[in-house]
């Protein structure tokens, strides 16, 4: 990672230990924020806001490591979690989950080689009224089927280069 | 935004600011009165008294106090919480307040499960709208020394932190690791000071009893559970979503409701509660009989019931924290038991071996999560031995 970046990232991470205060409560808060900006929380990033709230790394990697949504390692742009639980799964989760993976071509847990999509599971996404349901990123898509599959995808794709666009990218750090 | 369909519920009847103002006009301690009168148990599912929790905290020594909403709705099948906080969020942060006012609490927590991040903003316009409407901040509808305002923290997908002394944990910045109990977080909660954690629905609920009154409350439902209740229904029927209905309804008169009759088995209660065979449906819906948060989840009969079995064990398996050997090994040994019951490999022998370790988890689990999670296994053991012993071949689901 270049210097530049890691600065950048230094700030961030004090701007929001001013936002949320200095201390352990203000961990997941911080976390959170640097897992959607930075698309993972890096041991660097790690260090530093261990430094800040004044406890050992290790303590902040156990806080990172416990929750799904929390990763030290690199995430794609778009994650998408496919609800595995039961009323998604009677509804079609396994037909919805093939065509996730042939459109994505990689399997569950794994990131594209261009580093845009996550194909995750998820559990219970409370949407059991109209599954399957999966998330993409923080939206929600109800009522999936093969076909609808990509038709997101291809919508996540339009929204990046219209993202990139507009602002520098962010590089996986 | 995605919604379901819901039956006609009360608190569309009930206009903002009524419960708070109706809750001013008493003394603390009456309030909690009030809902002591109505017999409100917890929504959560854990069914345990609102009124005495509060009466805890309010007793409870502290330098400051918290309200807590556990918004973590994770248990599968279970929605009515996120249709709560779409369309009547006010609601919401109103028990809140009115609890706020009860236990003498000035701070605020509603922790989201980070599954719902899409409702953040929405929320955060009915804060600012109760904040301008002088229903949040100081001197609260000018009751003077009365101030009180709510943050919202998000989760990041652990199902554990439903558990209250987890979801605490979380908001300290630690893993979701649940706590002994005692002490109770009414006593020693969030940074060690008295806190209530209360589920969504519990919360909107106390605002509908302040507001219409104890009497109202407890006009319908059974003696031992009062009151109306949110079903979060899916699976195997016509027409899935939210309803309201009475505590006590039977699960054969649900079923006609949701136009899901002919289902052979019907999941009450989640993952973590119990699979209740058709011969069983006359039985009620209401903490004396089978308990449940909401979570109504419907087999029809083509339905595989072992394989409904392991996707439980296999959520199970993915959510325990790992923190107690029961619950960490327990779930792994009995998902490997149903995979050989699955291949047609597993005794009676064996499977009664499974059965004992499920209760085992019963008793010897640290919290909610272990003590409950081998419920919905011995279930369909129980009541679907023939179905799930002596397979020859993969069944289709």
């Amino acid at each position: 990672m270049l210097i530049t970046e890691r600065e950048k990232m230094v700030e961030d991470i004090n701007t929001w230990a001013e936002q949320y205060g200095r201390n352990r409560s203000a961990l997941m808060p911080i976390l959170q924020e640097v897992q959607k900006k930075y698309y993972r929380i890096s041991d660097y990033a790690m260090q530093e806001i261990a430094d800040l709230l004044g406890i050992h790394p290790v303590e902040v990697y156990g806080v990172v490591s416990f929750y799904s949504f929390l990763d030290d390692k690199p995430k794609g742009k778009f994650i998408i979690r496919l609800c595995q639980t039961i009323s998604c799964d009677m509804v079609g989760k396994d037909r919805v989950a093939r065509q996730l993976e042939n459109d994505l071509g990689v399997g569950f847990g794994q990131t594209t080689a261009d580093g845009i999509f996550t194909l995750e599971w998820a559990n219970c996404l409370g949407m059991c009224d109209q599954g399957p349901a999966m998330l993409v990123n923080d939206q929600v898509f109800t009522r999936l089927t093969p076909a609808k599959v990509n038709e997101i995808i291809d919508g996540c794709r339009r929204a990046l280069s219209h993202y990139a666009t507009q602002r520098k990218e962010v590089h996986a750090l | 935004m995605i919604t379901s369909k819901c039956s006609k519920l009360t608190f569309s009847e009930i206009k903002t600011g009524s419960g708070l103002q109706a809750a001013l006009k008493n003394k603390p301690a009456e309030v909690i009165s009030i809902l002591a009168d109505s017999g409100m148990k917890g929504r959560g599912g854990a069914g345990f008294p609102t009124s005495t929790k509060w009466r805890f905290a309010a007793a409870a020594k502290g330098e400051e106090k918290f309200v807590v909403c556990n918004a973590d709705e994770g248990e599968p099948g279970t929605f009515k919480d996120r249709v709560l906080l779409c369309d009547f969020a006010d609601l919401v942060f109103e028990g809140m307040t009115i609890g706020a006012y009860a236990i003498g609490a000035k701070t605020g927590i509603i922790y989201l499960r980070g599954e719902y991040t899409y409702l953040v903003n929405q929320l955060e316009s009915v804060l600012a709208k109760r904040r301008q409407a002088n229903l949040l901040g100081n001197k609260i509808c000018g009751k003077e020394g009365f101030d009180f305002d709510i943050q919202i923290r998000m989760g990041s997908g652990a199902y554990v932190c439903g558990e209250e002394t987890a979801l605490i944990e979380s908001l300290e910045g630690q893993r979701g690791e649940p706590r002994n109990r005692p002490p109770f977080p009414v006593d020693t909660g969030f940074m060690g000071r008295p806190t209530i954690v209360n589920n969504v629905e519990t919360l909107a609920w106390v605002t509908a009893i302040l507001a219409k009154g104890a009497a109202w409350f407890k006009s319908v439902g059974t003696e031992k559970s009062t009151g109306l209740k949110l079903f979060s229904v899916s699976g195997d029927c016509a027409e899935p979503g939210v309803y309201e209905f009475p505590m006590g309804i039977t699960i054969a008169q649900l079923l006609k409701e949701v136009k899901g009759e002919g289902a052979k088995a019907v999941q009450v209660g989640g993952a973590s509660g119990h699979c209740v065979a058709a011969k069983d449906f006359k039985r009620a819906l209401a903490f004396e009989d089978v308990a449940t948060g909401g979570s109504i989840i419907i087999f029809g009969p083509n339905r595989d019931m072992l394989h409904v079995a392991k996707n439980f064990m296999e959520f199970f398996v993915e959510e325990s924290c790992g923190q107690c050997t029961p619950c960490r090994e327990g779930n792994h040994k009995i998902l490997e038991g149903i995979e050989k019951l699955e291949a047609g490999t597993c005794s009676m022998a064996y499977l009664d071996e499974l059965c004992k370790l499920g209760e085992t988890m019963q008793l010897a689990s640290k919290c909610g999560l272990g003590q409950s999670s081998a419920n919905a296994f011995l279930s369909i053991v129980a009541n679907f031995k023939d179905e799930i012993l002596g397979r020859t071949e993969k069944v289709a689901v």
